[in-house]
């Protein structure tokens, strides 16, 4: 089974503006799944309904179904919180909370109320390793995480998602604001990633869709033009507007 | 625990996990029953004032209630000569700020350069926080002497009040007004400063009639603080509850108002009396005054509109 | 008249004007501070008034004050941050909403007087507690409410957004969120606006007239059911009710209060500005 697949959904803002119309998607475990296309197609807009971040935009509307393992998220009964630990969402900003390092990564596990030390010890180190970020911070984890390089909060943003061990991670551009080099080690470490967890990705731009996809879905103005393994849509894409977008005609 | 390396197949949790969310549900109703207990606050204090008011205006005649006498001792309760004392002070207070008070928030806003502004808003600050008994105090014992140099049979005047209050009510004028000058766009200024104008012109023919609306709220806001000011006029105004004659020159004669009149006669008044009855009533009315006066102005400037916009929405 | 002239005369009009505000206030100041200075010692500031209050100190009457000032802040503080929680946080946009924040306006606007009145009503009489230092202290502390809401919401509207999502989305709870990031960000500003409010009760005279000030009390109060001396009142008790007062102590005690409430002006913008300095972000 894919462990998220969407339904006949739409999406409304508060002021009646349309974000997503009638998205159908399938998104199979352990790959690194792109949602690419220019500003404003929804794609943020997708990925908050996928652990419904989308709570947060007041009086929005929505119709269909978001199924994570076959159980729909807006469900009445589910609870949010534990969904939001089980689809973690790092954002565009590098958002380090105030605190220590330390404080980060385990912000959510004690949120979740957990108090084991030990399990929270070995969750830091494993994720920071995962981030590959261990290295460079081993030493100072106490110390505050807003003294941390732009490329360093963005990984300790990711860690502080792994740590919650969850099962799909949303990646929302989250190399945006990195140099090249920050953002080659962020890529490196997606490849590891995916062994574990199921990937959703906004990229920063076509080339990194293509370079990191196994499947992409090039969206549109709220809508998906095309799904489709990485190796076909990439280098034979069906549909016109999506290669006119690859091809850089617009965007 | 969802382990994240084998497939997941266990549904998502239901039902907030119970225990940990109860407490939350718990401070969740208290800030929500705190968050409208201001209104109950108001009303409630509305409710005391008509409670304890009420019997004065339905055992008072009309007629005398609003007569020109008022002598507690021979139940005697005109409250004309204090709705005129409040009303005078009140009225030569607000003229006296509000030129003051605009003239100042256009240079602040408009002339002043920064490092001049960084002191003098402080200051303006500093009044606000100065505690009217002081004030009242200095009126006292040191402009009131002043004045009955300059002429006056006493120095305990309407007029001595009415200056004190104006400095009282100026940090209220003044920032409003200083707001309603920084909400005039900018490129009003840049458009009218393009076609030559000089820089008085443009605040003179642009900037100020744009700001009027703002501007007639720092007169409500002030008449509102100058009208509920006690301790200072208390002090400084003579307490004569009389109105003076048409001949006499009103602005240097001695005059109580409403305020003055309840805290100086309420200690002295036994609970259940006619006159704290009265005393209630005048309360009341002050309530009311400012109550309309501020409602309006609240109206005015769009604070009573709801949930504030936080940029990106809320949680 | 050219119009560089009009330009000139009217600046220099309103420098005069804006120098005619700000002046007096220095000269109030510093008036207080050159005729009260001399009066002002440690006898002063440590004894009770003696001889019918003509000589020794004023001890009560601060300690009267501080203590209502804390009485103050333990009505309106707990209130306060929680309808300002609610208005920020959990507040619709919509009717109930729109009254709370007519009733917070026109709570603002009452004179202070009036407040007088509805304690000496409700606490003193009503609820029975008599002239006392709770009667005070709850009238006082409603009066403040309006200071400290709104100081403290615009200090947790300010916390950035960003906050709250990435709290969020790592899995806490809306209150969570509340109490582990945005109050302790927040925290700066409703502590400012909190120790301002509690600045102008301590200099209030019109509440506490009936509700808790004592005319002379040489020894301190025992319990919050005994009345107190208090600064403000003491004042204007010695001013104008006390004849033969020497005009030193007047000035003196005049001096303290305002010692004391601009003091507390100071402190809230130290805090400000000693916190917002700690902040990170």
């Amino acid at each position: 089974m894919d462990i998220i697949a969407v339904k006949n959904l739409y999406f409304t803002y508060a002021d009646g503006g349309e974000a997503l119309r009638n998205i159908n998607l399938a998104i199979p475990r352990n790959q690194i799944f792109v949602l690419f296309g220019p500003s404003r197609a929804g794609k943020s807009t997708l990925m908050r309904l996928f652990n419904r971040l989308s709570d947060l935009s007041e009086n929005a509307t929505h119709q269909g179904n978001v199924l994570i393992d076959g159980n729909d998220v807006f469900e009445p009964g589910t609870d949010v919180y534990d969904l939001r630990r089980r689809i973690s969402m790092v954002f565009a900003v590098p958002t380090p909370l105030p605190g220590s390092i330390y404080d980060n990564l385990t912000y959510g596990l004690r949120m979740s109320g957990m108090r084991d030390r030990a399990e929270m010890n070995r969750r830091v180190e494993r994720s920071l390793q995962q981030a590959a970020l261990w290295d460079e911070v081993k030493d100072r984890l106490k110390t505050s995480a807003f003294a941390l390089s732009g490329g360093q909060k963005q990984r300790l943003c990711l860690a502080r998602s792994l740590a919650l061990e969850p099962d799909v991670i949303l990646l929302d551009n989250p190399t945006s604001g990195l140099d090249p080099l920050s953002t080659a080690t962020v890529e490196e470490s997606l490849y590891e990633l995916k062994r574990r967890y199921t990937i959703v990705m906004v990229p920063h731009s076509v080339q990194q869709a293509a370079r990191v996809a196994d499947q992409a879905a090039f969206m549109l103005d709220g809508e998906v033009i095309e799904v489709d393994s990485a190796d076909k849509l990439f280098i034979h894409p069906k549909s016109k507007r999506t290669e006119d977008y690859i091809t850089g005609r617009f965007g | 625990m969802a382990v994240a390396n084998e497939p997941a197949s266990s549904p998502l949790a239901t039902a907030p996990a119970p225990g940990r969310r109860w407490g939350e549900v718990i401070i969740e109703s208290i800030i929500k029953i705190a968050g409208v207990s201001v209104i109950f606050i108001v009303g409630f204090i509305f409710l005391f004032l008509l409670w304890e008011g009420l019997p004065a205006i339905l055992d008072i005649p009309l007629r005398q209630l609003f007569g020109p006498q008022w002598y507690p001792i021979e139940e005697h309760f005109g409250l004309l000569p204090l709705l005129f004392g409040s009303l005078l002070v009140t009225v030569v207070a607000v003229l006296i700020a509000l030129p003051l008070g605009i003239t100042t928030a256009i240079y602040l806003g408009e002339i002043a350069p920064p490092w001049l502004r960084d002191i003098l808003k402080p200051i303006i600050e500093i009044l606000a926080g100065i505690p009217s008994i002081v004030l009242g105090f200095l009126g006292w014992i040191a402009l009131a002497p002043l004045i009955q140099t300059m002429g006056a049979p006493t120095g305990l005047t309407a007029f001595t009040g009415a200056l004190i209050l104006a400095y009282m009510a100026l940090p209220t004028i003044i920032s409003i007004a200083e707001d309603a000058l920084y909400a005039v766009p900018r490129e009003y200024r840049d458009g009218a400063l393009a076609i030559g104008a000089t820089q008085w012109q443009t605040i003179w023919r642009v900037v100020v009639p744009a700001a009027r609306s703002g501007m007639l709220i720092a007169v409500m806001l002030g008449i509102g603080r100058a009208i509920g000011e006690t301790m200072a006029v208390l002090m400084v105004t003579g307490n004569a509850a009389n109105i003076p004659a048409f001949s006499e020159n009103w602005l240097f004669s001695p005059v109580r108002t409403m305020t003055a009149t309840i805290a100086a006669e309420m200690g002295e008044v036994a609970q259940g009396s006619t006159h704290y009855h009265v005393l209630y009533a005048i309360g009341l009315l002050l309530f009311l005054i400012t109550l309309a006066i501020n409602s309006l102005a609240a109206r005015l400037i769009g604070v009573s509109g709801g949930r504030r916009s936080r940029p990106g929405g809320s949680l | 008249m050219t119009r560089q002239q009009t330009h000139r005369i009217a600046i220099t009009v309103m420098t005069i004007v804006s120098a005619i505000v700000v002046i007096p206030i220095i000269m109030v100041i510093g008036y207080v501070i050159w005729m009260g200075i001399s009066a002002v010692n440690w006898e002063f500031l440590t004894q009770a008034p003696r001889n019918g209050m003509t000589e020794g100190g004023i001890m009560p009457a601060i300690v009267g004050t501080v203590i209502l000032t804390l009485g103050t802040a333990i009505v309106s503080m707990p209130l306060s941050i929680a309808t300002a929680i609610y208005l920020a946080e959990y507040a619709g946009d919509n009717r109930v909403t729109r009254w709370v924040r007519l009733a917070m306006v026109n709570l603002a606007g009452i004179p202070s007087i009036v407040y007088g009145l509805f304690g000496l009503g409700a606490f003193v009489l009503f609820a029975g507690f008599g002239t006392s230092i709770i009667a005070g202290s709850l009238t006082l502390g409603i009066m403040t409410m309006p200071v400290v809401i709104s100081t403290s919401e615009e200090a947790i509207l300010a916390v950035p957004q960003q906050f709250r999502t990435v709290s969020l989305s790592l899995g806490a709870s809306k209150w969570q969120t509340i109490w582990h990031q945005i109050l302790p960000q927040a925290l700066p500003g409703i502590l400012t606006g909190m120790i301002l409010g509690l600045g102008r009760a301590a200099g209030e005279t019109a509440p506490i007239l009936f509700t808790v000030a004592a005319f002379y009390l040489p020894q301190l109060p025992q319990s919050i059911f005994d009345q107190t001396m208090a600064l403000p009142y003491h004042l204007y008790v010695i001013a104008t009710q006390v004849p033969g007062m020497p005009v030193s102590i007047q000035y003196g005690t005049a001096l303290v209060l305002l010692g004391f409430v601009l003091s507390l002006t100071l402190i809230a913008s130290l805090v400000r500005t000693f916190m917002r300095r700690q902040r990170e972000w």
